[in-house]
């Protein structure tokens, strides 16, 4: 039971101090429009950048897809402002755990069958003393599709 | 005979072995400013040379500058944390460049010049500003969190490394004061390092 519990986790996404859990698998049929929810948990200590950086310099939190669905489009939550010592103007951030919607529409011409949705989710990450090179995480999206 | 039962919890303890073995991977990468043991330091260790472009083309070697107390950043447009020190360096350069001492900042931006050269132009940065690429990252260790900062005594050797921003700018200055005294130490005893006080 213990391992059941747990098992999300273990197969959750990381690289550095962000993690991504794992996609439930979307069984979807030709023309269907659907969301799906990335969640994603940032060290504590840390912030990510927002996918609207004000500071011209910044790297922005970014999600590609490739594959067999079409991208409707990518909803990021409300970014805070955090005042940090190296910045004059407030950052614009994600801290804690935080969630990225994706609308996807299915093609009329997608393959039948088991495939796959890859995601990327860049992302540059601080705290107040010293930043990380930016990284990439790597998000599957399961489909089966009818 | 293994029951379904227990073939399944064997599965999850290969999978929470996995599980655990990413997660170490993680948080060894989120823990990039932690102190290198004993005999990862690279205190007293002849500091790598390199053949890096400034914004002029021309390259650049560390071995150029042998001879000099060099404060070796690494640093990048988009590292917050680092604005602070950038102004600290141009008066370090200022203060002590005519006296065997230079700052060599080493940007990792991805984007190239084309990101660093307005920014210098922005912030008049004074000092030698070089791009830096894969070679030197992996040869100073992995450059994981900026800015990480070398200290470079006038014998190439590695004097003392800030991972963040871990000193203010009067301690920096101490240190520099310290290996710029240790000249004649140096010379007197060729080879020898110079180690500032504290390094790590």
């Amino acid at each position: 039971m213990l391992a059941l519990a747990i098992l999300p986790s273990l197969l959750a996404q990381s690289s550095g101090v962000l993690t991504v859990a794992p996609l439930e698998k979307a069984r979807v049929k030709r023309g269907d429009e659907f969301s799906s929810k990335i969640a994603v948990q940032v060290k504590p200590g840390f912030h990510v950048n927002s996918n609207a950086p004000e500071d011209e310099y910044l790297i922005p939190l970014k999600l590609t897809w490739s594959g067999p669905l079409q991208v409707e489009s990518i909803d990021f939550p409300k970014a805070e402002k955090i005042k940090t010592p190296f910045q004059e103007k407030p950052l614009v951030v994600y801290t804690g755990a935080f969630d990225i919607e994706t609308k996807f529409k299915v093609p009329a011409n997608a393959p039948d069958g088991p495939n796959m949705a890859s995601g990327k989710l860049r992302y540059q990450a601080c705290n107040d003393h010293e930043c990380l090179r930016p990284q990439t995480v790597d998000v599957n999206l399961s489909l089966e599709i009818r | 005979m293994r029951s379904p039962g227990s073939a399944l919890s064997f599965a999850f303890l290969c999978l929470l072995l996995v599980g655990c073995s990413r997660t170490s991977t993680s948080v060894k990468a989120a823990s990039a400013a932690d102190e290198p043991s004993a005999n990862d330091s690279p205190i007293h260790k002849p500091a790598p040379d390199f053949a890096l472009k400034d914004r002029d083309g021309a390259t650049v070697h560390l071995s150029d500058y042998k001879g000099k107390v060099v404060m070796l950043d690494f640093w990048a447009t988009w590292c917050g944390p680092c604005k602070i020190e950038i102004p600290w360096f141009m008066e370090f350069e200022q203060q002590y460049k005519d006296k065997g001492f230079a700052v060599l900042g080493v940007s990792m931006d991805e984007g190239g010049w084309d990101d660093v050269k307005p920014y210098i132009e922005e912030r008049k940065i004074n000092y030698r500003i070089l791009l830096g690429d894969e070679k030197v990252d992996h040869e100073y260790g992995g450059i994981d969190s900026l800015p990480t900062t070398f200290l470079i005594d006038r014998s190439g050797k590695i004097a003392a490394v800030h991972v963040g921003i871990e000193k203010g700018k009067n301690e920096l200055r101490d240190e520099i004061d310290q290996l710029l005294a240790a000249k004649d130490v140096t010379n007197a005893r060729a080879g020898d390092p110079a180690v500032v006080a504290g390094a790590k």
